[in-house]
């Protein structure tokens, strides 16, 4: 094989060049953020310096894309195999961070409390999984995609298949979620329509992905890290210095809990709150944002920090950044490396929830209505703030608004405010009363997580198309030119489709990331696993074991979330519980005897047993606790009663497990 | 040493590796899940200074600083199995 195995003194060149670019790219942008504040005091209107905040890093990512567009098969794949695990970390870090991560986190810590962290911890800890179980072995094999060792590993052509739909369904989900936040972001930002703003956002992220694969989705990927890490932390901490005196956010906010907390009492006291108790706990209760498990059950929450962490570990999208290091042992440095670039990120979003419940505990709730600060109207206009049940557009339709309520009191109480956590991030800025620039800088970080992500994801699902599909199943002779070419058209589409469907807001991302996540760890998790760790996985217990996993988890969620009447009527499901009153979240009886809503099939979103039934009182985010333990189980009995598989395999698992020596898979170049 | 492709050396560098594998499982596992389970009674300790209640802390930053630590210690660790049976790549 004619890998470029280039000598010590010329990869440390190599590395050298790459800080000396990175750090000129960083001070560039640097410079251009001061350029533009120059810019907002000379007087240049908002919207202008938005469009030059977006259109000019866009343009960055798109030369970058075009510089390193590459014709060779393995730079197209894996990226030639030569990024250094400091840099493939960076490249993770923006992979792994989405729009969800970015502008949905901070809100749902907000609305959630502890309960929120979660996802937090979730969205971390899998990269353990990656690190000691997964990652460094597959880098070994040298596959250029997950299906590539399930075919492998079991037994050819059936197995890719199977890996291929677990791969292109999980990535879908997940990639429409991306587009979705990209023109949501660019909608607000830019003041362009919602669906226009899907198809820009499309442009650049094709810019980048098919003309150079996964080299030019690499190296945009870093350019788009730096742009959302310092775009995520300006804001806060310059919030933290303003408040606190200290310019990091991660220690000052404890301080903001405390008050809080403190704040809330007050609220319970003074009757400008109800608290949400054992005895009832409707919506509209004021949950403590220190007091665990009010809004997720001790089972949902575990199960969610469970499906998150070993989704990580089985999410094609991420375990291909690890094929594209020089070697296993810089496989291994690179997860941790990408692990603490995403945890700069993580540990500071619930610092922002904490900043903006204290801003909105003290200087919105308990306020008199004419005293509200004026910030959250720009957000009432855009429908995401409503007061007293209306829009806050200003200051007249909220007092209008709060007028047409029997006995208010003309103080603004914890049930008449309601905000999308969406603008949590996005109206820090505003809150700290920094200048517009920052407000914009904002915007081009939440642009680069959305897009970075969606690049990872659409590669992901174009290389299993193109490499799995078509050239192992349909066309093995396939000469170089047509594969990529194939690889190009498809990544279009692809594209195409999941932005149509972006356009159509199919609504909450959280929740179409969470399903990605469980369905990835119950399609893929117990084959990969076991494939490296137990010689004795035969061909088909991992079909088996795939198909029952997968199967269950995928019925459970569409069950669930489209067929609630036979999933109650059919399959013994029932209403999930409020996790502090323990009573059913809705009357199913009362429900089903309404005949608007038992002919609602598929259930709409507006169905209120959509997502409100299951089985076990377990959300259907966490369908991968019941798919993975049963794909675990199944492939350990059928294996137990098929024939061990051949000496052959069973040596090439074991130059799998030691980093020396040839990949096992050679591909032709 | 013995031989590095010698079935003895196999399995002892396999051995080793599984055992570091189980025990950072093991520390993943207590601090994905075990320590959030204790989140009221180590609530009622608050940090000193910072003023966060500590059970709280740990889900927040606490055990994410623990993930990110056990990773560069891992792959530390790791590489000195794979060294001692010859089994690292020479670079």
């Amino acid at each position: 094989m004619a890998t470029q195995t280039a000598p010590a003194t010329s990869a440390d060149a190599f590395y050298k060049q790459l800080g000396r670019m990175y750090g000129t790219y960083t001070g560039g942008f640097i410079s251009f953020i001061v350029l533009l504040a120059i810019l907002e005091q000379l007087g240049t209107p908002n919207r202008v310096l938005g469009y030059l905040f977006v259109f000019f890093t866009l343009a960055v990512y798109a030369i970058i894309g075009v510089m390193t567009r590459t014709a060779q098969i393995s730079e197209y794949y894996v990226a030639g195999r030569r990024v250094p695990a400091f840099y493939n970390g960076m490249a993770t870090g923006a992979d792994w961070m989405s729009a969800a991560s970015f502008v949905g986190m901070a809100g749902s810590l907000f609305l959630l409390g502890y309960d929120g962290l979660a996802w937090v911890l979730g969205w971390t800890g899998g990269f353990v999984l990656v690190s000691i179980l997964v990652g460094p072995y597959l880098r070994k094999f040298g596959a250029y995609t997950v299906p590539d060792f399930m075919s492998f590993r079991y037994g050819g052509n059936f197995a890719r298949f199977l890996a291929v739909i677990v791969l292109v369904c999980c990535s879908f989900t997940y990639v429409t979620a991306q587009i979705y936040g990209t023109g949501i972001i660019a909608s607000r930002f830019l003041g362009m329509q919602f669906e226009i703003a899907v198809f820009v956002g499309l442009v650049g992220i094709l810019l980048c992905a098919m003309l150079g694969g996964m080299r030019a989705v690499t190296w945009t990927q870093i350019a788009q890290y730096i742009v959302l890490i310092i775009a995520y932390l300006v804001p806060i901490v310059i919030l933290s210095t303003q408040h606190y005196g200290i310019p990091i956010p991660e220690l000052t906010y404890g301080r903001a809990i405390a008050e809080i907390t403190a704040r809330e009492q007050q609220l319970v006291k003074d009757g400008l709150a109800v608290l949400c108790t054992q005895q009832a706990c409707p919506p509209g209760t004021l949950r403590p944002h220190l007091q665990p498990f009010m809004n997720y059950t001790p089972l949902n929450f575990f199960g969610i920090i469970f499906c998150m962490m070993v989704g990580t570990a089985s999410l094609p999208h991420i375990l291909m950044r690890y094929f594209t290091t020089p070697s296993v042992k810089e496989a291994r440095d690179s997860v941790a490396w990408s692990l603490l670039f995403i945890f700069l990120l993580y540990f500071s979003a619930p610092a922002y929830a904490a900043f903006s419940k204290l801003e909105v505990y003290t200087n919105i709730i308990g306020r008199d209505l004419n005293t509200i600060r004026p910030w959250l109207f720009q957000w009432g206009e855009l429908g995401l703030i409503q007061i007293c049940g209306k829009n806050a557009v200003n200051l007249q339709a909220v007092l209008d608004a709060c007028k047409g309520i029997a006995n208010h009191p003309g103080v603004l109480r914890f049930q008449d405010f309601v905000i999308n956590t969406d603008v949590i991030v996005l109206s820090t800025p505003e809150i700290a009363g920094l200048p517009y620039v920052i407000s914009g800088l904002v915007a081009a970080g939440g642009l680069a997580a959305a897009l970075s992500t969606a690049d990872g994801l659409l590669l992901a699902i174009a290389n299993a198309l193109s490499h799995d599909v078509y050239y192992k199943m349909i066309d093995p002779n396939a000469p170089t030119i047509r594969r990529l070419t194939v690889a190009r058209v498809l990544l279009f589409f692809v594209a195409v489709a999941s932005a149509a469907l972006a356009a159509t807001k199919p609504s909450d991302i959280l929740a179409m990331v969470g399903w990605a996540f469980s369905l990835a760890m119950a399609g893929n998790f117990p084959a990969l696993v076991l494939g490296i760790w137990w010689k004795r996985t035969t061909t088909q217990a991992a079909i088996a074991g795939m198909m029952a996993g997968w199967g269950i988890c995928l019925f459970y969620l569409i069950t669930s979330r489209y067929f609630p009447q036979a999933g109650i009527n059919y399959f013994g499901m029932s209403s999930l519980l409020n996790p502090e009153t323990r009573q059913p979240l809705v009357n199913v009886a009362q429900i089903l005897a309404d005949p608007k809503w038992a002919a609602d099939v598929p259930a709409s979103a507006a169905n209120p047993l959509a997502n409100r039934v299951g089985w076990f009182d377990l959300n259907n985010i966490n369908c991968g606790l019941l798919g993975m333990p049963l794909g675990f189980l199944v492939m350990i009995v059928v294996s137990h009663f098929t024939p061990e598989p051949s000496k052959e395999m069973q040596a090439l698992v074991d130059e799998i497990r030691k980093p020396r020596g040839k990949t096992v898979l050679e591909e032709k170049t | 040493m013995a031989q590095p492709d010698s079935p003895a050396n196999q399995e002892a560098h396999w051995k080793k590796t599984t055992n570091l594998m189980l025990t950072h499982l093991g520390i993943w596992f207590f601090f994905g899940y075990i320590v959030h389970m204790f989140v009221k009674p180590l609530n009622t300790i608050i940090i000193p200074i910072l003023g966060f209640p500590l059970g709280f802390y740990m889900a927040a930053q606490g055990s994410l600083i623990v993930f990110v630590a056990q990773l560069f210690i891992f792959a530390k660790q790791q590489n000195k199995i794979d060294r001692e049976f010859g089994y690292a790549e020479e670079d």
